[in-house]
């Protein structure tokens, strides 16, 4: 999968998250901008990780801050 | 030179350290503002019995120790624990690599070996050692600890302490688990951890598939049985145990400040290279032995719980009487049946939680108060746990204090 259909993906699994429609770019971060609490974001992730069949630890997402970051990560993980 | 950078330093500004804890000095002072007494200032000036304590200046039924068995004042777990001060002395003032194992450390290490019919048995300090030591230590880099989202703190702390890849998953959820445990590299060690009772809700793990999947995935699994010991299973060895796959589990972490009653944690394996967590394991390397008073009354407080059978069984029976009482009242509660000793009342939120705990206290009655981040989903709780040694009347009257207090808060 090319970066931008990862992108792709990952926009329609957070859609039920993003609860006050924010516009996702790049830079927008998940605790800042979308305010995700850890609930959320262990849902989120659960999603993610479903879907690409990978596993995203939480010392991987801890170095995850923003949409750009997050998309990169999953596009790493699913080629290797 | 020198000079110019002493100039620099005093005209720097201080950064307080403390600052970032400003949110929870507000939310604390806003609780107390309204005047409710501070829940997490309680002061016992008396204790006069495994359920009755001096709170705060009042006569009050303590629902809220973990004393599940009420241990506490049990009279040879006393006389033990004075003989062995008068005969030890107080504290050991050493590692137990070093100085600190006195003839006691080693047969309180003799009875979990009898109590789990398991081959080695390591005690620490407290419970929260024992599982920060042992998952920091088992778990090293490229290692992976696959753990349930609710797990206690001190299993957090282990994972954070060690250097292994942390992957949770879904509170109790067996497919979660599976999912993981198939996506994990090839050849990678795996370490599942898992409780047997979870302290907010009350709720048991579902350990029979959990365990299964998990060797059948080829990982290693600790389970914490810390609000299981001394009445669940046939021989009071935990929830694994009651769901018969003990066997299967390679480590089980528990503590002496529950059904035991005094302090101190531990852990039972029948690992051949056990022994070894003795000289790597830092939590258990670099601190103080226990005082041989404390592993005195363990030792037989854990030889007395082997013969428990009827507090077992009243301790049941009290769990089923106020959780009925409870749901009949009409409060929400943590599990739909009653699964442990914990039983949860879920509060509409924090501050009505912390008035109905105040009303509580003043009818004459301690439980816990629960609030996040200690909670699961945000949830404030009035955590109940009941004692073998609360009488048929005494839980009677819990029942009648959570109405009046329900009542007057307007919870029920």
């Amino acid at each position: 999968m090319s970066p931008a259909d990862v992108d792709a993906k990952i926009r329609s699994l957070i859609e039920p998250f993003n609860k006050k429609g924010i516009a996702i770019e790049d830079a927008t971060t998940f605790a800042g901008d979308l305010e995700f609490d850890s609930l959320t974001v262990m849902d989120f992730v659960a999603e993610i990780e479903d879907e690409f069949d990978v596993i995203i630890s939480m010392n991987q997402q801890a170095e995850i801050e923003n949409w750009g970051q997050l998309v990169a990560a999953v596009h790493k993980l699913q080629d290797s | 030179m020198a000079t110019a950078m002493t100039e620099a330093l005093t005209a720097a500004e201080p950064v307080d350290l403390l600052a970032k804890f400003d949110p929870i000095i507000q939310t604390r002072e806003q609780l107390l503002a309204a005047g409710v007494e501070d829940p997490f200032n309680l002061v016992m000036e008396q204790v006069l019995s495994p359920t009755r304590a001096i709170c705060n200046g009042r006569d009050t039924i303590l629902l809220g120790t973990y004393n599940y068995m009420g241990m506490t004042f049990d009279p040879d777990v006393i006389a033990a624990g004075q003989a062995a001060m008068q005969d030890f002395g107080a504290g050991t003032t050493g590692s137990r690599v070093l100085n600190g194992t006195f003839r006691d450390h080693r047969d309180v290490e003799a009875a979990l070996r009898e109590f789990y019919a398991m081959d080695h048995a390591m005690v620490f300090s407290t419970g929260y050692q024992a599982n920060l030591g042992i998952i920091s230590t088992l778990a090293g880099k490229g290692d992976y600890i696959i753990l349930d989202i609710d797990s206690h703190a001190s299993i957090w702390d282990g994972c954070a302490m060690g250097n292994a890849e942390v992957v949770p998953f879904k509170h109790n959820d067996v497919e979660a688990l599976e999912k993981r445990l198939k996506r994990v590299p090839e050849g990678a060690g795996k370490l599942v951890v898992l409780e047997g009772v979870y302290s907010m809700m009350g709720d048991v793990a579902p350990l029979k598939e959990m365990v299964r999947i998990s060797k059948a995935h080829g990982a290693m699994v600790l389970v914490d049985e810390a609000h299981s010991m001394g009445f669940i299973g046939e021989h009071g060895r935990g929830v694994a145990e009651d769901q018969g796959v003990i066997d299967d589990v390679d480590f089980i972490i528990g503590t002496f400040s529950k059904s035991v009653g005094t302090v101190g944690g531990f852990c039972v394996s029948n690992h051949p290279k056990f022994e070894v967590m003795r000289l790597v394991c830092r939590p258990y390397v670099f601190t103080a032995a226990l005082p041989p008073s404390v592993m005195a009354s363990s030792a037989t407080s854990i030889r007395k719980l082997m013969h428990g059978g009827n507090k077992r069984a009243h301790l049941w029976e009290n769990s089923r009487t106020l959780h009925k009482g409870l749901r009949d009242l009409g409060f929400e509660l943590g599990t739909e049946t009653p699964q442990s000793a914990i039983i949860a009342v879920i509060m509409p939120d924090l501050e009505r939680g912390a008035m109905m705990w105040e009303a509580l206290l003043k009818e004459g009655l301690y439980v816990n108060l629960a609030r996040p981040p200690a909670t699961p989903a945000g949830m404030t709780l009035l955590r109940c746990s009941l004692c073998a040694e609360h009488s048929a009347e005494q839980v009677q009257t819990i029942l009648g204090m959570f109405e009046r207090a329900g009542l007057a808060i307007g919870i029920i």
